[in-house]
């Protein structure tokens, strides 16, 4: 019964929250109805007895992500209304519930068929953390590693692409470029 | 009352119309990734749901590395975005036509 009221509460939101994100003009009203819509999908991975999910949910997506579309939004000039593609509306819409119904079959395929059993089945007894870390450190240890190198080439990228001055390398310049550098820079700052 | 398997799938199928509808209708390239991040997150819902009513982790594992994945888009696009924005200083996706195609 309670779980039922929360679903309907909470799917509720999350669908009100991401729709304000989709239609409204300002990209703050956008960027403030997406971190929630976050946190309140996180309470379907509570629902669903994914614990350490809905905790990665709310670090990775409500505090990370966030933090850094905030950041971005900096540089951006958001103060302005958001103009609209004027295409048409006909097209979009029924793009939009075909590649939804194209959702719903692949999600309903695998449970037509039967005979479908667990491959790393959920024990009962301990908690949702500790099963995790088992699956994850025995038979998704490539994929968690690869992942992890994905993870370290993104941040390369990320302060390379947004930082000042990146084509500049202290390391392999010799000291007289270096006070040149640093002459040219205080000259700047001066004028 | 009770939820199944059906209403969470019900429920994810909404929210990715909505983030499809999102990615059809924003010319604006930062709202676009807000879009990106929806379709993403709806996925998400469906594979905990179908991991917990199949009592199978796999579905939790998949939903891990869609949010790593989804963490290193955000870092790479928005390094571009900026990068185009420095430049150009706008960042509407008409205008990005410099390839005539």
């Amino acid at each position: 019964m309670f779980e039922a009221i929360a679903f309907y509460l909470f799917a509720f939101l999350t669908i009100s929250m991401f729709y304000i994100t989709v239609t409204t003009s300002q990209a703050l009203y956008a960027l403030t109805a997406l971190a929630a819509g976050m946190i309140f999908i996180s309470a379907f991975f509570f629902i669903l007895g994914a614990d350490f999910l809905g905790a990665i949910q709310i670090v990775v997506y409500s505090g990370a992500v966030m933090a850094l579309y905030a950041f971005g939004m900096m540089f951006f000039d958001t103060t302005r209304d958001v103009k609209e593609k004027s295409g048409n509306k006909y097209i979009v819409s029924g793009l939009s519930i075909l590649a939804a119904i194209l959702v719903v079959v692949i999600f309903a395929a695998p449970m037509v068929s039967t005979n479908i059993t667990a491959n790393y089945p959920i024990v009962e007894g301990i908690g949702n953390t500790q099963e995790v870390g088992m699956v994850l450190f025995t038979k998704y240890l490539i994929p968690f590693e690869v992942a992890a190198v994905m993870l370290l080439v993104a941040m390369i990228a990320g302060i390379v692409l947004a930082g000042k001055k990146m084509d500049l390398s202290l390391t392999l310049m010799s000291g007289e470029e270096i006070q040149h550098a640093m002459e040219e820079q205080n000259k700047k700052v001066l004028v | 009352m009770e939820i199944g398997l059906n209403h969470y799938l019900v429920l994810s199928t909404i929210l990715f119309a909505i983030g499809l509808v999102g990615v059809m209708r924003r010319k604006n390239l930062l709202l676009l990734f807000f879009a990106t991040e929806i379709l993403l997150n709806s996925v998400n819902i469906a594979f905990a749901a179908i991991s917990h009513y199949y009592g199978d982790l796999t579905g939790q594992m998949f939903a891990f590395f869609v949010i790593a994945i989804a963490a290193s888009e955000v870092a790479v696009g928005l390094g571009l975005l900026i990068v185009w924005h420095k430049r150009h200083g706008k960042i509407d996706l008409d205008q990005m036509s410099t390839m005539k195609g």
